[in-house]
C-alpha cells in the first residue's frame, strides 16, 4: 500500500481501510440499471517463520489483498475476485474491469433461481489492535527460551482484515492484529503439542507455555506401551475433543448437505437418533475469534444453539439454502460450517480425570480425521502426540500410535460418560491461502468403549 | 524433461545483470510487464543472490446442480515472491504490488527479516542451490483454454446434470468444472530465466441417491493438463448417466463384507494409495523433520534409501514430470531445477526421495526437482508432483480370475493415515465382490486398512494399462499450501487385506 509511504509511518490496517473505501466507492458508482453488487475484502500482512530443531527453516513476509465482487442483474448472479496491488488507481481500474466482465457474464448466464437479492443487512466496525514483535526480534524471542529443545513449528503474526459492503448501503469492517506460535517439542520420536496465541507477545507467558510442554514431554520418557486394538475407556483432552467435534463442520451441520443427502447427521436431523443429553453445542460469537458477518454481510446472532440436550437444535442455514429449500436462514456462511463452535463444559473436575478414567487411554491429540461411514456418522483418525496408557488412575507410559474408528452417535451419545468442567479455546491456526479466523472452545470428554482398530 | 520443454544450464553471470545477454532465443518467452532488472539489481546490492518468481493464475469455476446454475466464479491471483540469500539463508517476501517501489519494499522486507533470522538458520546454503537455467514449458493442450467459450462448459455441465435425472431417488446431481490458466516465471541474479505456462482442468460430476436415512454417492473426475478438448458434451452425458446408475445400485446394495481378503484397487483408488503411502513418506523435508509439527514425520529413515524393501518386486514407482496431461507435469521446479523422470522405488526397493536441492544438500540423499509453491504468496517446499506406479504385465481379467474370495474397489471417498505414514484406512465409493475368479454383486461402503510396508509387500499383480488421475488439493506446509499432484497407475491386486464395510 504505497500511498501511505510518503505520509508517515505506514499502518497496514489504516491503509487497507482507505483502500477499501476508495475502491468500493468507485465500483459501486459504476453500477447500471437494476444491477446490485456486494464487495468483500480479505487482506493481511503477515510474517511467517518456520522452525525445525529450534532453528529457522524458512521466513516469509506476505502482504496480500484480495477483493471479490458479486454482481446481480436481471435475476442472474456472477462472481469474480482478484489480487489487488494496493495502488488505488490501478486497483480501481482492475476492479472496474472485473465489473465489466461480470456484466458480460450476466448476459450469457441463465436465471439464478436461488439468488439472494442484495439488501442492507446493517453495518459494523471493529478494529482490535495488538502489540506484536518486530520482525527482527521474533526469532530471538521464540528460540531463546526454547534453547536445548528440539522444537518444530510455525510463528505467524500480523494484521488480518475482513470487510464487506454492498450497493444497498451495508458496510462491515473487521481488523485484528494477532500472533500464534503453533509448535511441537520432541524427544526422539516422542512429542508433545503446544500453542501460544494472542495479541501481545509476553515473554513470561511464552516461557510458562514452554515449561508446561517440557513437563508433558518428560512424562513421555516412561516405557512405551503397545495397546492391542479393541474398545477402551478413553479420555479425550479438550484439543482432541476440538478435533472430534470439528468434524461437524464437514457437512454434518450444513442444511444444504442435509437436503442433498450428504449430511452425516441425517439421522440426527430426522430424529432417528440422539446424542448424549450432556451435549450442548452452540455457535458462539462471544468467543471473539471471528466477525459475526458473513460474505454477503448478514450478521449472525451472537449465539445459536446447534445441539441442545443431545438433540439437533438447528442446522446452519445460509440465505441461499433458505431460498432453495424454504428454510429460515441464520447467518451461516456459504459452506454452512461453524465459525465459533462452543461445547459447554460438564461436571468432571480436572483433578479427577485420571481417577475417573481408571484404566484406559488418555489422548491429548487426534490426527487426520475423516468420515469413514457418513450414514453412521462414523469417523476414523489416529492418536498423536502425548497419548498415554493409564492403569488404576496412574499414567503407565506413552502409547504407540493407534487408529480409531467410532461413530459420533456412539462416542458423543451413549458412550459419553462425562465432560470436564475446564475448557480450552483452540484458535484457528489454518494458513491455507490466508490466515484463518475463528476457532472453537471445548471441554475434555470421558468416553466408554472407544473403538481402536489398528 | 518434458518433450515440449527447452532448457539450458550453466549460464552464470556476475553483477550487474545484463538481461539482453541472458535471454535465450526462445520464441515463447516474453519480458515481464514490470521492471525486473531494476528490482533484481536493487536486491543484489544487499543480498548475495536474489530471485523473483512471478505468477499469474486465473481460475474460472462453473457449477450446475439439479439443472440450475450453482456457481459462476472467476478468480485472478497475481503477484511476485521476492527471494534473497543472505548469510547462507534463503528468505522470502511476497507482494502483489509490482511497481518499482512495491518490489523494492518487498525485497527490503525479505532482506531485513532474513538478515535477522540467518543467525539461526538450519543450514548454510549457497547460490549453488539456485543453479542458473533458461527454458520454457507449455501444457500440451490441443485447443488453448483461453479460446474456449464458457457457454460450452456450461452446456457440458448441464448435459451431465440432466443425464443424471433418471430416478426420484437421485436427490442431488452436481457437475462442476474449473478452468485454470497459470503462468509462472522465475528470474534470478545469476541468470535463471524460466517461463512456464499451464492449461489445466478439474471436472467433477456426482450423483447422490438417497432413501430414508441411507444415501450413496458416485462420482466421475477428470483432472489434468488439458485444453478445450476436455469438454465433450457426449462424454459428460455418458458419465452423468453412469454415475447416477451406479449410485442407485449402491443404494440397493448390501454392505461390504468384513475380513481378510484379496483386494483389487482400480486406478482411481490407486491414486490415493500411492499418494498417501508412497508420496508423502518419501518427501525429504518430512524425513528431515520440517513438517513434524503439521502433517508429520516419516517412517522412512535416511539409511533406508538403497536398502528398504518397500514392496513386492512388482513395484516400480517413478517421479514423472513429463507424463502427458498429468496435472503436475512441468519442466522446472520453483528453484529452477530442471525436472526429469527418476525411479523412487525399483523392483520394490527404495532408491530415491522426493526432495529438491535444498533437502538433497541437507540430507546428502538423492532427490528430484520438486521444490514447489502453491502460489505467489508461499515459499516453495518439497512436494509431490506426478508420482506413478509403472505398468506391469497382468490384465484386469487375469487378476480377477486369480481371486477366490475378494473385492474390487473404485474411487476414493475417505482417507486417513498417521503422521509417520504407517497405519492407513481408506474407503471407496464402489465395490464389486469377486467370487471364484468372477466379478459378482455390488457392495456399498467398501473400506480397507493396513500398514504401509506390509501392504505394499502384498502386491501380487500389476496391470498392463495405466490411467492418470490427479487432485488440486494436496495440503502441506507451514504456512500451509495446496498443491497439484498427478498419479498414474494400473489396477493392482493385493493379497489378504483387512476389508470392511459400513454400520448401516
Amino acid at each position: 500500500m504505497n500511498e501511505m509511504n510518503d505520509k508517515g509511518p505506514r499502518d497496514f490496517v489504516d491503509a487497507a481501510r482507505q483502500h477499501f473505501d476508495a475502491v468500493t466507492r468507485a465500483v459501486l458508482a459504476r453500477l447500471q440499471g437494476d444491477e446490485a453488487a456486494t464487495l468483500n475484502l480479505n487482506a493481511e500482512e503477515t510474517l511467517f517463520v518456520r522452525f525445525n530443531g529450534n532453528k529457522v527453516r524458512q521466513n516469509t513476509n506476505v502482504e496480500q489483498i484480495a477483493m471479490a465482487l458479486q454482481l446481480q442483474g436481471a435475476g442472474r448472479t456472477a462472481e469474480s475476485s482478484r489480487t489487488l496491488s494496493g495502488q488505488v488507481d490501478a486497483d480501481i481500474a482492475a476492479m472496474l474491469q472485473l465489473l465489466t466482465q461480470c456484466r458480460a457474464e450476466l448476459a450469457e448466464l441463465p436465471p439464478d433461481p436461488h439468488q439472494v437479492p442484495v439488501q442492507n443487512n446493517g453495518s459494523s466496525d471493529e478494529t482490535f489492535r495488538g502489540a506484536l514483535l518486530t520482525a527482527d526480534a521474533v526469532v530471538d524471542a521464540v528460540v531463546g527460551p526454547a534453547a536445548g529443545c528440539d522444537m518444530a513449528g510455525l510463528y505467524a503474526a500480523g494484521s488480518i482484515v475482513r470487510a464487506n459492503c454492498n450497493s444497498k448501503g451495508q458496510r462491515h469492517w473487521f481488523a485484528t492484529e494477532t500472533f500464534f506460535m503453533d509448535y511441537s517439542l520432541y524427544n526422539g520420536s516422542r512429542a508433545v503439542k503446544g500453542s501460544y496465541a494472542g495479541t501481545r507477545w509476553e515473554p513470561d507467558q511464552w516461557a510458562a507455555n514452554l515449561a508446561h510442554s517440557k513437563h508433558l514431554l518428560a512424562l513421555m520418557d516412561k516405557p512405551l506401551q503397545t495397546v492391542a486394538p479393541g474398545q477402551y475407556r478413553t479420555y479425550l483432552a479438550p484439543r482432541a475433543v476440538a478435533d472430534l467435534v470439528g468434524m461437524m463442520g464437514w457437512n454434518a451441520l450444513s442444511a444444504s448437505a442435509w437436503k442433498q443427502g450428504r449430511s452425516p447427521f441425517k439421522k440426527l436431523a430426522d430424529k432417528e437418533c440422539k446424542l448424549s443429553p450432556q451435549l450442548q453445542i452452540t455457535e458462539n460469537f462471544g468467543l471473539g475469534l471471528t466477525p459475526r458477518f458473513n460474505a454477503v454481510g448478514e450478521v449472525s446472532a451472537q449465539s445459536i444453539a446447534l445441539i441442545a440436550q443431545g438433540e439437533l437444535a438447528s442446522l446452519l442455514v445460509s440465505s441461499r439454502t433458505s431460498r432453495e429449500y424454504g428454510l429460515v436462514a441464520n447467518g451461516a456462511n456459504e459452506s454452512e460450517a461453524p465459525r465459533a463452535l462452543d461445547v459447554a463444559p460438564g461436571t468432571l473436575e480436572e483433578k479427577d480425570i485420571l481417577k475417573a478414567l481408571g484404566t484406559g487411554l488418555y489422548l491429548s491429540n487426534l490426527h487426520y480425521l475423516n468420515w469413514s461411514d457418513p450414514v453412521s456418522a462414523r469417523v476414523t483418525g489416529m492418536t498423536r502426540y502425548a497419548c498415554f496408557w493409564v492403569e488404576n488412575g496412574e499414567i503407565v507410559g506413552p502409547i504407540k500410535d493407534m487408529r480409531w474408528d467410532e461413530s459420533l452417535y456412539e462416542a458423543l451419545g451413549g458412550k459419553l460418560l462425562a465432560l470436564t468442567t475446564h475448557t480450552a479455546i483452540d484458535p484457528a491456526v489454518d494458513t491455507y491461502y490466508q490466515r484463518a479466523l475463528g476457532g472453537s472452545r471445548t471441554p475434555g470428554a470421558l468416553i466408554d468403549n472407544f473403538t481402536f482398530t489398528l | 524433461m518434458p518433450a515440449n520443454a527447452k532448457c539450458d544450464q550453466g549460464n552464470k553471470v556476475g553483477n550487474p545483470v545484463d538481461w539482453s545477454a541472458l535471454l535465450p532465443p526462445i520464441s515463447c518467452t516474453t519480458m515481464p510487464h514490470f521492471d525486473l532488472p531494476s528490482a533484481l539489481a536493487y536486491a543484489h546490492q544487499l543480498a548475495q543472490w536474489a530471485g523473483l518468481r512471478y505468477s499469474r493464475e486465473s481460475t474460472q469455476t462453473r457449477a450446475v446442480r439439479n439443472d440450475t446454475p450453482e456457481k459462476n466464479d472467476t478468480t485472478l491471483e497475481e503477484g511476485a515472491m521476492c527471494e534473497v540469500l543472505i548469510d547462507g539463508h534463503f528468505g522470502y517476501a511476497a507482494t502483489a504490488d509490482l511497481s518499482a517501489s512495491g518490489l523494492q519494499r518487498a525485497f527490503d522486507s525479505a532482506i531485513a527479516t532474513t538478515r535477522a533470522t540467518a543467525r539461526h538458520k538450519v543450514h548454510a546454503f549457497t547460490d549453488a542451490q539456485r543453479a542458473a537455467v533458461q527454458g520454457s514449458y507449455e501444457s500440451p493442450a490441443q485447443t488453448r483454454l483461453a479460446t474456449m467459450p464458457l457457454a460450452h462448459v456450461s452446456a457440458c455441465l448441464l448435459a451431465a446434470s440432466k443425464a443424471m435425472r433418471i430416478d426420484p431417488k437421485i436427490v442431488n446431481r452436481s457437475a462442476r468444472a474449473m478452468i485454470i490458466q497459470t503462468q509462472i516465471d522465475y528470474y534470478t541474479t545469476n541468470g535463471t530465466h524460466t517461463q512456464q505456462s499451464f492449461d489445466m482442468v478439474d471436472i467433477a460430476v456426482a450423483a447422490t441417491a438417497a432413501e430414508g436415512v441411507q444415501s450413496q454417492s458416485r462420482s466421475w473426475n477428470r483432472t489434468g493438463q488439458y485444453g478445450a478438448e476436455a469438454f465433450d458434451v457426449e462424454q459428460f452425458t455418458q458419465q452423468g448417466l453412469r454415475v447416477a446408475t451406479e449410485a442407485l445400485e449402491l443404494l440397493a446394495a448390501p454392505n461390504c463384507p468384513s475380513g481378510p481378503m484379496d483386494l483389487i484397487l482400480m486406478e482411481d483408488q490407486m491414486m490415493l494409495q500411492i499418494h498417501e503411502s508412497i508420496g508423502h513418506p518419501l518427501e525429504l523435508d518430512r524425513i528431515l523433520g520440517d513438517e513434524r509439527n503439521y502433517a508429520g514425520w516419516s517412517f522412512v529413515k535416511p539409511a533406508d534409501f538403497g536398502s528398504l524393501r518397500y514392496g513386492s518386486p512388482l513395484m516400480n514407482v517413478t517421479f514423472s514430470p513429463s507424463k502427458p496431461h498429468s496435472v503436475a507435469s512441468y519442466a522446472f521446479d520453483d528453484a529452477g531445477n530442471p525436472a526429469q523422470q527418476e525411479f523412487l522405488i525399483e523392483g520394490g526397493v527404495l532408491k530415491r526421495g522426493l526432495g529438491s536441492v535444498e533437502s538433497q544438500t541437507r540430507s546428502g540423499l538423492p532427490g528430484v526437482a520438486n521444490f514447489r509453491s502453491s502460489s505467489w504468496n508461499r515459499a516453495p517446499i518439497d512436494r509431490m508432483a506426478n508420482i506413478n506406479l509403472e505398468p506391469g504385465t497382468s490384465t484386469l481379467e487375469d487378476m480377477v480370475a486369480s481371486v477366490e474370495n475378494g473385492i474390487l474397489m473404485s474411487t476414493n471417498r475417505s482417507w486417513s493415515i498417521d503422521d509417520y505414514r504407517n497405519k492407513f484406512q481408506f474407503g471407496c465409493e464402489h465395490g464389486r465382490l469377486i467370487k471364484n475368479g468372477k466379478l459378482a454383486g455390488v457392495v456399498r461402503n467398501p473400506s480397507y486398512r493396513g500398514i504401509t510396508v506390509d501392504f505394499w509387500n502384498r502386491l501380487s499383480a500389476v496391470g498392463q494399462q495405466d490411467a492418470t488421475f490427479g487432485t488440486l488439493y494436496c495440503g502441506k506446509g507451514e504456512p500451509s499450501q495446496v498443491i497439484r499432484v498427478g498419479h498414474s497407475s494400473p489396477p493392482c491386486l493385493f493379497r489378504g487385506v483387512e476389508v470392511f464395510g459400513g454400520l448401516s
